[in-house]
């Protein structure tokens, strides 16, 4: 296989606070090929965001990267200075947001949004870049784009918004967008609408995709492979149809076994007993052993890093393969 | 069919928008926001009713109304065959309990679990001043936290915890009815399935009916025994769960369903499953308000709102909005079944 797109190596972000610095992101390392569909799933609060505003350099204050690297096309992100950064953030990877109300400018019409990136990046002329703007309003399914370009963002209902969000991330022909849960605030049928859109604009453009989400039903119909986040790390990696069939990691597992599934109804739903750990305390051994049904004496001590798995997958599970049997036994997707 | 525990007819709830002075001045029309418009609903004793739909189609105003937190504009609610009035005695309040969606801005945040669930039975007197806090212990222990949990603020607690802490709330009033509006859609997945089972316990031990407001299907399909869809301030389909999913007859609940994404990697068809927004509530469309997002609209259905309706012959166990719901799809000439006199 060729070099990927986009790979991170061993991404490390604190987050200095009073009581103690927060190891948000702890030593994450994944990688995204030309046209793939990544998605990174987790809990809230175990790093799946940071992680990708670590990629663009949009970390929030004050939590900052402490080491790793993030290669995109032989360039270390992490190490680029601001501007040549500046240039590579919304032209070569592109970001779409879960809340387009926050994300957008709300005192700009929303067609003078889409054509910023192409006169900032493209140099194309204002009357090219609004041509450009309508262009990729209509391939994004806006109705009517000569009116709606001229409206504000509070004009527009969620789903218009994220169509927007989706065409200014569209805008310069980008390699790769980044979405951090793109239809979380959305209704289920606007939801459908915009994942829709996704998949055929993948196809269309070849464009390659990192999607954050809690929700593995989204990253089932939409992404190729997954990376599963817990406390701050990856825990599994895999094709998402492999994975779905069998999860080596009991996080993974539990995951998918605790969201109700629409097709089997089961009389209770299972749950992973517990709560996360708080990303403050330095740790000992497996960070999922006190959660875990699997978790045995050797579990507690020592590191647990990704390794390779049958399949050509990753898990940092030493019991992956009784995980594996009990996912046998009693299978996670009905019929995968 | 004994009598329903709580039986609503008729329902409306409207917001007017521009009720002001300058309005009335200029004599401009007055703008109404019409989130219930037209809703009937039973739920028998024991039962758990689901009424899902998206945002902004009313679900949670029906739900404020059910328990008397709204007035609303029209109709009537009646509890045990009783009609209620929009000033409710205490203990009519009490029988009537609501789980709300947020558990961060739910509960006050300057006082402790002891303080919030000590006030309500001392206010409505449920047991002797000298056991209050006996019985605060057992509610927690129902809902599952510890004593400890007792002297501790809300935000001392995970989201789950804290809507463990609303739900002791609720149920500290020994309710007939618990309104739950969106109990689970805050919180995280795993913790989500944990509160879900805690309210499916909870309903057996203290024999709860539950009114369960939710957007998420799988949610609703796994909790409750019988399902009302909602779309623009109408109820458009009611069946038992099972049926629903099985054999949905409105175009809304069958888009709704195809819209849920699947656990099953790699079954996605390339077609969406509803297409557009919801229109307004303040500018209803004409006839049914589906007909601009549905696929099968023909011209009655722009002209001709459609009336809940049960299929020829059956009992009332499966309800439609829809003219075409009990025929097949119809071709170019669709014949007129079901034909709305109400106005």
């Amino acid at each position: 296989m060729n070099d990927p797109l986009l790979e991170v190596r061993d991404l490390r972000v604190e987050i200095p606070l009073a009581r103690g610095v927060v190891h948000a992101v702890d030593g994450v390392s994944f990688s995204v090929g030309a046209g793939e569909a990544l998605g990174l799933v987790g809990e809230s609060g175990c790093g799946k965001s940071m992680t990708l505003r670590a990629i663009l350099g949009l970390l929030p204050r004050p939590a900052e990267i402490s080491s790793g690297q993030v290669m995109f096309g032989g360039i270390d992100l992490v190490a680029m200075a601001p501007r040549p950064l500046r240039d590579i953030r919304g032209r070569s990877i592109s970001m779409i947001f879960q809340e387009p109300m926050t994300a957008l400018n709300p005192v700009m019409r929303v067609g003078e949004q889409i054509a910023e990136g192409p006169q900032h990046h493209l140099g194309q002329s204002r009357r090219s870049a609004r041509a450009r703007a309508l262009e990729l309003m209509r391939m994004v399914g806006i109705p009517d784009p000569v009116r709606r370009a001229r409206a504000y963002p509070h004009e527009l209902s969620g789903g218009m918004r994220q169509r927007v969000m989706i065409a200014i991330a569209l805008s310069c022909s980008p390699q790769l967008i980044l979405c951090d849960e793109p239809t979380t605030a959305l209704d289920v049928t606007i939801q459908d609408q915009i994942l829709k859109l996704l998949l055929s604009l993948r196809k269309e453009t070849g464009v390659a995709v990192v999607l954050v989400t809690h929700d593995l039903a989204v990253v089932a119909e939409t992404c190729d492979s997954l990376a599963v986040m817990y406390a701050g790390e990856v825990v599994e990696t895999g094709a998402v149809g492999d994975v779905f069939r069998l999860p080596r990691h009991p996080y993974t597992l539990g995951l998918m076994r605790s969201v109700p599934d629409f097709d089997v109804v089961r009389d209770s739903l299972a749950s992973i007993p517990g709560t996360p750990p708080d990303l403050v305390s330095s740790f000992e051994g497996c960070r999922f052993a006190p959660r875990c049904q699997f978790a045995k004496q050797d579990c507690l001590a020592g590191t647990f890093p990704l390794r390779v798995a049958p399949g050509g997958r990753q898990t940092a599970c030493i019991h992956d393969e009784e995980c594996a049997e009990a996912a046998r036994r009693d299978p996670v997707v009905s019929s995968a | 069919m004994p009598e329903p525990l709580l039986q609503v007819r008729g329902l409306h709830m409207q917001f007017p928008l521009n009720d002001t002075l300058t309005r009335r001045a200029r004599r401009a029309p007055l703008e109404v926001l019409r989130a219930i418009d037209g809703v009937d609903l039973e739920i028998a004793r024991g039962e758990v009713l689901g009424l899902v739909g998206e945002s902004g189609c009313g679900k949670s105003t029906l739900g404020r109304c059910v328990v008397g937190l709204y007035e609303p504009t029209a109709g009537e609610i009646r509890f045990e065959g009783q009609l209620l009035s929009a000033s409710r005695e205490r203990t009519t309040r009490r029988r009537m309990q609501m789980v709300f969606q947020d558990p961060y801005s739910s509960l006050n945040p300057r006082m402790t679990v002891r303080q919030t669930l000590g006030e309500l039975l001392r206010v409505h007197r449920m047991v002797a001043r000298e056991q209050v806090d006996a019985r605060c212990n057992e509610l927690l222990e129902l809902v599952g936290l510890s004593a400890q949990a007792l002297d501790a603020y809300p935000r001392q607690f995970s989201g789950g915890q804290r809507q463990r802490v609303s739900i002791a709330r609720a149920i500290a009033l020994d309710p007939d009815l618990l309104v739950a509006d969106e109990p689970v859609s805050a919180l995280d997945v795993s913790v989500q399935a944990t509160v879900l089972n805690l309210l499916e316990d909870l309903r057996e031990r203290l024999g709860l009916t539950m009114l369960l407001i939710a957007h998420n299907m799988a949610v609703v399909r796994h909790v409750c025994d019988r399902v009302s869809v909602m779309y623009l301030g109408r109820i458009v389909e009611t069946a038992q769960t099972e049926e629903l999913f099985s054999n949905p007859r409105h175009p809304y609940t069958q888009g709704l369903l195809k819209a849920v994404p699947r656990l099953q990697p790699g079954r996605v068809s390339e077609a969406v499953a509803v297409e557009g927004d919801p229109p307004s509530p303040i500018d209803l469309p004409t006839g049914c308000r589906f007909h601009p997002r549905c696929p099968l609209a023909q011209d009655v259905c722009r002209r001709e709102d459609p009336a809940l309706s049960a299929p020829g012959g059956g009992g009332p166990h499966h309800l439609a909005a829809c003219h075409f719901a009990w025929t097949a799809p119809p071709p170019a000439h669709a014949p007129e079944v079901h034909v709305d006199s109400a106005p």
